[in-house]
C-alpha cells in the first residue's frame, strides 16, 4: 500500500480484504500463504500485515478467548511452515454479499460473453447467471444495462479448456478444421499436446493423423472438437514453444514478384516479404515466397485492381483467369 | 490514527453488530470501542465508521432497542443480509465466471468484477483461470459520461447534460431520468424519460459534451414496469450501418460465409452449371465486405445489395484493364 493513500481509504480497503480472506481460509481449512496470495491477488507481505490486524479483533469484551486467533509462528520465524491458520472467527465464515456495482458488473460481463456465443456456451453462461442473479444484492440494475455482443471469445476459451483437458488426459480429438487459404473444411483425428499462443492467436499443438506430422490448429478455425474415448497413439510430448519461428520458411516455395498500388501497401506489413522496391509512380514491387498458388490468387483478388503479378507468368495467368471467370458470372 | 488501529475499530464494530441478536445501544458501542473519546469526537468517528462500512456493502440496520422509548436508537447487522448466500457452481460455470473478469476494458468495472469473483472464491468456489490468456477484453466504455449514466441508472437519479444531436452543431442542455444503458453497434446509448420533452428518448453517450451531472436524489423516479431498454434503443436510435446481403455460393465453397449466414438455401440455380449453388443471406456491415467477397473469386456471386454487386464488377473490370 502506498503511503500516499489516505488513512480512511487504507483502513476500508484492509477491512474489505479481511472480509474476503477469513471466509476464503474458512472454506479451505489450511491454505499456504503463497497460494492464498495468488488466489486473492494480494501480495504475500500485505496478507501477513492484514492477518496481524486480525489478531486484535474479535467479540466485544476483550477477553483473550474472545479474539480471533492467527498462528503467526507458522508464517514468520524459524518454525514457519508457510501455512495460514486462523481460528475463532466462525462469525466471518461467509463473504460479504456482492454490492450493487459488483453484481451489475459481473452480470453484465457474463451477458456480454453470452451474446454472440455458440449455443453450448450460452447454456453454460445461463446456468452461471441464474445462480449469480439469485445471490446478488437487491437493487442491481443489471437488467437495464445491456452490453450487446462482445464477441465470441467465450467459445474460444471454453474450447481451449476442453482441448487442454483432453491433452492432459491423453485422449484423441476429432477436429473439424477450416483452412481459409483453400476455403476448405476438413476432419482431422489428432493427438493433442496442448494450447499455445503466439502473435495474438491461440493454437492447438497436436499430432495430426491425416498429415502424419505435428500441426498447429488455430482455435478460431476449429468448428467442432469432439474428445474421443480413444487414447493418443503417439508419444506424449509437451507443446512447442512458439516464442519465434512459428512460420518457418516452407521448403517447397516459389519466388514471386508482385506490384502493389498505394491502396494495397498494407500487405507488406501483414505478410513476410523478401524484398520491397518502391517505384517512381508510388507503387511497390514486392518479392514474396509463395507456398501455394491459390493463396496468392486469393490475396490478389481481394486487392483487385490494386495488385498484379510481375513474375512468374504462371501466377499472372492464374490471377487473370480468376478475374475473367468471376467477371463472366456477371456479364 | 494509523491504518491498523482504524481497521481494528471498523472490524470490531462490524463483529459486534453482527454477533448480537438484538440492537446494540450507542452507549454500549461507545463504551467498548471508543473509550475515552469526547461526545463530539465519538459522534463524528461513529458516523464516519458506519458510513465506511455501509459503503463496503455492510447492511447496518438502525432500530429502537425498546419500543416504548423511541429516543434510544440501536444498531445491528443481520447475518442473512450480510453474507453472500451459498452458491454451488459446476466446473464449467466457474470457468465462464473466471472469463467474466476479462471482459471489461474499463478500470472500475473490471475491478468490481474481480472483487465479485474474489468473494465467490471466498465461498469455496474454485474459479478456473487456465484459459484466461486467450480472452481479450472487448467491452470498452471510453465515453467520459459512461460512469455517471451507469451510476444514475443504478441509483435512479436524474441526470443533466449538454448534448449535440447528430448532424447539428448547437449544444442544448437536456434533462433525463435514465432507465438503462445499452451498447448497440459498438456504441453506448442511454435510454430514459426526457423531462423537458416529456417523452422517452435515446442519447448516444459519445455526443454528450463535457461532464454529465447528477441532478437529484437517489430513487427519485420509477422505471416503467416491463421496460426493455434494448428494444427502446432499437426503436429510437438511428439504424446501424448493416445491411442484408444475398449471395450465391458454390456447393462446398465459402465455409466462412456459411458459418455466419442467417439463412442457407441449398440447391438453387446459379450463374453457371459447372457446380451446384446455394443461396446465403447474411447481415453485414459495409466495411471490407467487397474485399472479402472478391477473395472468393468465382465461387461467390453477389445478388444484392446492387451497389455491392456493382463494386465487385467495377473492381474486376479495372483489374482486366490494368493488365492482370
Amino acid at each position: 500500500m502506498s503511503p500516499a493513500v489516505p488513512t480512511q481509504l487504507g483502513a476500508k480497503d484492509q477491512v474489505a480484504r479481511l472480509l474476503t480472506l477469513v471466509p476464503f481460509l474458512h472454506a479451505r481449512g489450511e491454505v499456504r500463504l503463497d497460494e492464498a496470495a495468488a488466489a486473492l491477488d494480494v501480495p504475500a507481505d500485505q496478507l501477513v500485515k492484514d492477518l496481524k490486524v486480525l489478531l486484535m479483533c474479535g467479540l466485544p469484551g476483550g477477553y483473550p478467548g474472545d479474539l480471533i486467533d492467527v498462528d503467526l509462528d507458522a508464517l514468520e520465524g524459524p518454525e514457519a511452515d508457510g501455512v495460514i491458520r486462523v481460528s475463532n472467527a466462525d462469525y466471518l465464515a461467509r463473504p460479504l454479499r456482492l454490492n450493487p456495482t459488483e453484481a451489475t458488473a459481473i452480470i453484465v460481463a457474463l451477458r456480454a460473453l453470452r451474446n454472440g456465443a455458440k449455443d453450448e456456451t450460452r447454456e453454460i453462461v445461463d446456468r452461471a447467471l441464474a445462480k449469480l442473479e439469485a445471490a446478488a444484492a437487491e437493487g442491481t440494475a443489471a437488467p437495464r444495462i445491456d452490453p450487446g455482443d462482445a464477441g465470441a471469445d467465450a467459445d474460444l476459451a471454453l474450447l481451449a479448456a476442453k482441448l487442454q483437458d483432453a491433452a492432459d488426459r491423453r485422449h484423441q480429438v476429432l477436429l473439424s478444421y477450416y483452412v481459409p487459404s483453400r476455403d476448405e473444411e476438413s476432419e482431422r483425428r489428432v493427438d493433442p499436446r496442448g494450447i499455445v499462443t503466439a502473435h495474438g492467436f491461440a493454437y492447438l499443438d497436436a499430432w495430426c493423423h491425416s498429415a502424419e506430422a505435428p500441426r498447429l490448429f488455430r482455435l478460431d478455425r476449429i468448428d467442432r472438437a469432439e474428445v474421443l474415448d480413444d487414447p493418443i497413439e503417439t508419444e506424449p510430448e509437451a507443446p512447442r514453444d512458439l516464442g519465434d519461428g512459428l512460420f518457418t520458411t516452407a521448403t517447397d516455395t516459389t519466388p514471386a514478384t508482385i506490384r502493389l498500388d498505394p491502396a494495397a501497401r498494407w500487405v507488406i506489413e501483414y505478410y513476410p516479404v523478401e524484398a520491397v522496391r518502391p517505384q517512381p509512380d508510388g507503387s511497390l514491387e514486392v518479392d514474396l515466397l509463395i507456398a501455394e498458388e491459390r493463396w496468392l490468387t486469393r490475396l490478389l483478388m481481394r486487392l483487385a485492381p490494386h495488385a498484379r503479378v510481375v513474375a512468374p507468368p504462371a501466377y499472372a495467368e492464374a490471377f487473370r483467369e480468376s478475374v475473367q471467370e468471376t467477371l463472366s458470372l456477371y456479364v | 490514527m494509523t491504518v491498523v488501529r482504524k481497521t481494528e475499530r471498523l472490524l470490531n464494530l462490524l463483529i459486534m453488530l453482527l454477533v448480537q441478536r438484538h440492537f446494540v445501544s450507542k452507549d454500549r458501542i461507545r463504551a467498548i470501542l471508543y473509550p475515552g473519546s469526547s461526545t463530539d469526537a465519538f459522534e463524528k468517528m461513529f458516523e464516519r465508521d458506519k458510513e465506511e462500512l455501509r459503503s463496503l456493502g455492510v447492511p447496518i440496520e438502525v432500530g429502537q432497542i425498546d419500543p416504548f422509548f423511541e429516543d434510544e436508537p440501536g444498531y445491528r447487522i443481520r447475518p442473512d443480509e450480510f453474507a453472500l448466500p451459498e452458491i454451488n457452481l459446476e466446473a464449467d460455470e466457474a470457468a465462464v465466471i473466471g472469463l467474466a473478469t476479462k471482459v471489461w476494458e474499463h478500470a472500475r468495472l473490471a475491478e468490481a468484477t474481480t472483487e465479485a469473483v474474489r468473494k465467490l472464491k471466498a465461498l469455496g468456489v474454485a474459479v478456473d483461470v487456465s484459459a484466461l490468456d486467450i480472452v481479450q477484453p472487448r467491452l470498452t466504455a471510453d465515453e467520459p459520461s459512461f460512469d455517471v449514466f451507469w451510476e444514475a441508472t443504478q441509483e435512479r437519479v436524474p441526470v443533466e447534460f449538454d448534448y449535440v444531436r447528430s448532424g447539428q452543431h448547437t449544444v442544448s442542455t437536456r434533462h433525463l431520468q435514465p432507465w438503462g444503458v445499452v451498447r448497440y453497434s459498438g456504441r453506448w446509448y442511454v435510454v430514459g424519460y426526457d423531462t423537458d420533452r416529456q417523452d422517452e428518448r435515446v442519447f448516444r453517450l459519445s455526443r454528450v459534451q463535457g461532464e454529465a451531472r447528477k441532478a437529484g436524489e437517489p430513487a427519485s423516479y420509477d422505471v416503467p414496469a416491463g421496460t426493455d431498454v434494448r428494444s427502446v434503443a432499437k426503436r429510437l436510435a438511428p439504424a446501424p450501418s448493416t445491411e442484408r446481403v444475398v449471395l450465391l455460393v458454390r456447393t462446398d465453397a465459402g465455409h466462412a460465409l456459411r458459418r455466419n449466414a442467417d439463412e442457407v438455401e441449398t440447391g438453387v440455380s446459379g450463374p453457371d452449371e459447372r457446380t451446384g449453388w446455394d443461396r446465403l443471406v447474411l447481415t453485414r456491415g459495409g466495411l471490407g465486405m467487397v474485399d472479402e467477397l472478391l477473395g472468393y473469386g468465382a465461387d461467390v456471386y453477389v445478388v444484392e445489395p446492387a451497389k455491392v454487386q456493382q463494386a465487385v464488377v467495377d473492381r474486376l473490370s479495372a483489374a482486366v484493364g490494368s493488365g492482370s
